[in-house]
């Protein structure tokens, strides 16, 4: 199957307008920036600068703003493959693999001509690249080393070439060091057109091979069998990265370059699991963490621009890992304690059917005294659960209409409807599942006790209507002991008018 | 000013002019490159074999807030305080790494590029904020300048002059790695090599690895002035991955680093004598440099051994057997 099969026929329109719009993009910006003339950088107060920032009123802040934007949607893009592929490190080793090739685009051109730095930087990531794939193909080297090795090495030579270009007879060298650190305020109309055309193909690239891509990142050999070209989309992916990388690195510097990558959407991934999103996402933080990082820098004065910039994703991540709806750390923290306090309810509800049942249903009272014993716990633990459980709803206490008991453990509580059709579904998915190990997984009926005790709070009604039909509608669990069925839970009478006979097991039995 | 890059290579001034003429100074700056390279390469035989090369690069970057710190406070370059601060970041990023790791479905790779460029980027801005008269070069802490080394102000005890302050702690550093293998080398192999055994041993593994893990942050401040946060990961990876082409054993492997050493810090020291760049930069091209000797030429799997390549090159019948892992069909 060709890779065009694979794409439904219905999507193209979206996908029409999503390119429209990216053509105008890019044929707008530098039209903008060309604009308004450069403005002299004053040292003013900050809120003069805020002010400046916000209106973009210079070009040189346009430039940076726009710059930023490109740079976080073109690595933004990338990043979100390069996460899902582990490729994290990677990236890292290619930020610092392109400096020879920067260092080399400076002594071809002799000025600092973005074009020629372009080409350099981006043959010398590809060299990296394939050094890594030699190493790893023809040697024992593991992955982190080899990648170590081409890191260094390619720095190494890199650091040579620009401690030489240093002390060379050129005219314009000014900014050869902005590639190390990174100044965004040094970002030229002609760095910017580049970034745009980088951010642009970026785009178009994930838009027309989103699904080759999305199946190669995840499943290689299912990509393989139904006729992706794997091996093209992983060098196609890396060349991106490449050139994302090496127009990326006038404003963040080689060291942070792979911050830009990793961060942004690795706070994607923990916020949501569809790719698109991902994506999506992942260039918003991009982009928000750059400008917010060049807005940094620009209220104060020499801060440098690549180091708050990759602060300012480093800060996303950390609202993402803390407070994400879905997999921040407050949120699993919460639904853990959700889970934990709905075991207790539980279990306190199962010990009052329990209680009850010893009594073979005879009464409907239950004493926090007897709880207690049930449960095992202190009289004034029993308390607290039983209050627990008063606060949701699920028992009513007992009232007589004489002075309430001097000892908690006298006191006398009812199961609430809601309560008694929550201890019944508890009782019978523990009965149930003790049955199922001893029948079908012929467990010994003395080792299934603790299974279900975990078992009994996660079973959904679907799972137990199958192990009902799997058992063909039990009566009795492996101890002898009657299974609560729909019928109890309904035939559950309203607590209101309380004489009524007591509803319950006893009476089918 | 120079104008061309590649200069005449004069045999004279570039191997000979150098050890007459101001022969100390030209020596403290070799002896602290062999020194930079023997107590990295040491330490890095073992982060070779435990995997741990990318982890060693994310500590040489985040070692850098600990550092700025301890020079904001103490307002100093007092060696215990950068030491301090040098361990306390080591320690916070493996834990750091292992808490986003454990606690949150980021994989390990990406935990590990996000903790060290964030600590990197808080060590950037104090030092562009706030180290004031504090020498801290931002283009020292990329790539160290290791020629300033004979220039710090000399150590002096006991009424000896031992040497330059840099260079006197990387000797001391350097013995301490020395001592360090061979008193625990039986727990360092262990645990390098097979951390189930080492536990069934009873052997610490987590104290042995936060242990390397402080001694790597020890070294690699007593290293930083020279090299750089960058070249430091090359001194730790290099001589361990070389000499692997050419022997197997972990002793010999740890013998193989002291002629290495050699190797990088003279012929790093005249090739930046010859092209007049960074020192630390031109041990490190040295250093790749006979790294792609051993892979081609090495006698435990170079590249002439190579199947294909003798396939290709030495006329040699192409060896019939299947690929790894393919299903012979009838």
């Amino acid at each position: 199957m060709s890779p065009k099969g694979l794409r439904p026929k219905s999507d193209w329109r979206p996908k029409c307008a999503f390119l429209l719009f990216a053509c105008g993009f890019w044929l707008a910006f530098p039209a903008v920036a060309q604009a308004a003339r450069i403005g002299d950088a004053i040292e003013t107060d900050w809120r003069e600068q805020a002010l400046r920032f916000l209106s973009l009123r210079d070009v040189a802040v346009r430039n940076v703003v726009l710059g930023t934007i490109c740079m976080g949607i073109s690595c933004g893009l990338f990043g979100g493959y390069v996460v899902a592929r582990r490729l994290a490190l990677f990236g890292d080793t290619l930020s610092h693999a392109v400096l020879p090739g920067v260092a080399l685009g400076f002594l071809w051109s002799h000025t600092k001509n973005p074009l020629y730095i372009f080409i350099g930087a981006a043959a010398a990531g590809l060299l990296g690249t394939v050094v890594v794939a030699w190493i790893q193909k023809t040697t024992r080297i593991k992955e982190d080393s080899a990648l170590g090795l081409v890191l260094s090495g390619f720095y190494a030579i890199g650091i040579c070439l620009l401690t030489v270009i240093q002390k060379m007879e050129y005219g314009d060298q000014s900014g050869i060091d902005s590639f190390l650190f990174g100044q965004a305020a040094a970002l030229s109309l002609e760095d910017v057109q580049l970034m745009g055309v980088v951010a642009f193909g970026a785009l178009v690239m994930v838009i027309l091979f989103r699904k080759e891509l999305l199946l190669t990142s995840f499943d290689e050999g299912f990509a393989r069998s139904v006729g992706v070209p794997v091996e093209f989309m992983r060098y196609l992916l890396l060349l991106g990265l490449t050139f994302a990388v090496v127009t990326s690195l006038q404003a963040v510097g080689v060291v942070l370059v792979s911050a830009l990558l990793i961060t942004p959407a690795a706070t994607a991934y923990l916020l949501t699991d569809r790719m698109a999103t991902l994506l999506i996402l992942s260039a918003c933080f991009g982009v928000a963490g750059g400008v917010l990082g060049a807005f940094v820098s620009f209220l104060g004065s020499n801060l440098p621009t690549g180091p708050l910039m990759v602060l300012a994703c480093s800060a996303f991540f950390g609202l993402a890992f803390f407070f994400g709806p879905k997999h921040g750390l407050t949120a699993r923290w919460a639904r853990l304690r959700h889970r934990s306090r709905q075991v207790l309810l539980e279990n306190t509800l199962k010990a009052s059917y329990h209680v009850l049942e010893q009594n073979g249903f005879a009464t409907e009272s239950i004493s926090i005294g007897a709880l207690a014993g049930r449960r095992r716990v202190s009289v004034a633990e029993a308390r607290r659960e039983a209050d627990d459980l008063l606060a949701a709803g699920f028992i009513t206490l007992v009232k007589k209409g004489e002075p309430s008991p001097r000892l908690s453990q006298d006191v006398l509580f009812t199961l609430a409807p809601s309560g008694w059709e929550r201890a019944c579904q508890i009782v019978r998915n523990h009965r149930l599942w003790e049955l199922y190990l001893t029948n079908e997984a012929r467990y010994a009926a003395d080792h299934v006790h603790e299974d279900a005790e975990k078992i009994e709070h996660v079973l959904g009604e679907d799972v137990v209507r199958q192990l009902e039909r799997i058992l063909k509608n039990p009566r009795h669990d492996p101890h002898g002991k009657l299974i609560p069925s729909m019928e109890d839970i309904e035939r559950m009478a309203p607590r209101d008018h309380a004489p009524e006979p007591t509803a319950g097991y006893f009476r089918r039995a | 000013m120079r104008t061309e890059f590649f200069p005449t290579l004069d045999l004279q001034a570039v191997f000979v002019a150098p050890w007459v003429e101001m022969f100390g100074w030209n020596f403290q700056i070799a002896l602290m490159g062999f020194l930079v390279c023997l107590a990295c390469g040491l330490i890095g035989n073992f982060v070779v074999a435990r995997r741990l090369a990318l982890v060693g690069d994310a500590i040489s970057h985040s070692l850098l807030p600990g550092i700025a710190i301890a020079f904001l406070l103490t307002a100093s370059r007092s060696m215990p305080a950068m030491f301090a601060g040098a361990a306390v970041a080591a320690v916070l990023t493996t834990l750091f790494i292992e808490f986003i790791h454990r606690k949150s479905r980021v994989k390990p790779d990406a935990a590990i590029g996000i903790v060290f460029t964030t600590l990197f980027a808080v060590g950037m801005v104090v030092i562009s904020r706030g180290l004031g008269d504090v020498h801290l070069d931002a283009d020292c802490v990329l790539y160290g300048e290791i020629g300033f080394t004979p220039l710090q102000d000399s150590i002096v005890w006991f009424g000896i002059a031992l040497g330059p302050r840099p260079l006197v702690a990387m000797a001391g550093m350097t013995l301490v790695d020395i001592l360090l293998v061979i008193v625990f080398y039986r727990q360092l192999l262990v645990t390098s090599f097979d951390s189930g055994l080492a536990r069934s041993l009873g052997m610490p593994v987590n104290v042995v690895h936060y242990g390397l893990m402080i001694a790597l942050a020890f070294t690699i401040v007593a290293a930083f002035e020279a090299v750089g946060v960058v070249l430091v990961i090359a001194m730790l990876i290099f001589p361990a991955v070389t000499a692997s082409f050419f022997v197997e054993r972990l002793p010999s492997l740890l013998w193989s680093v002291a002629p290495l050493s050699v190797a990088y810090s003279l012929g790093g020291f005249h090739l930046s004598m010859w092209l007049d760049c960074s020192i630390a930069g031109a041990m490190v091209v040295v250093a790749g440099f006979l790294f792609l000797v051993a892979w081609a030429l090495g006698p435990k799997g170079g590249l002439i051994h190579h199947p294909r390549f003798r396939a290709v090159f030495l006329a040699k019948s192409k060896i019939e057997r299947p690929p790894e892992g393919s299903v012979h069909l009838p």
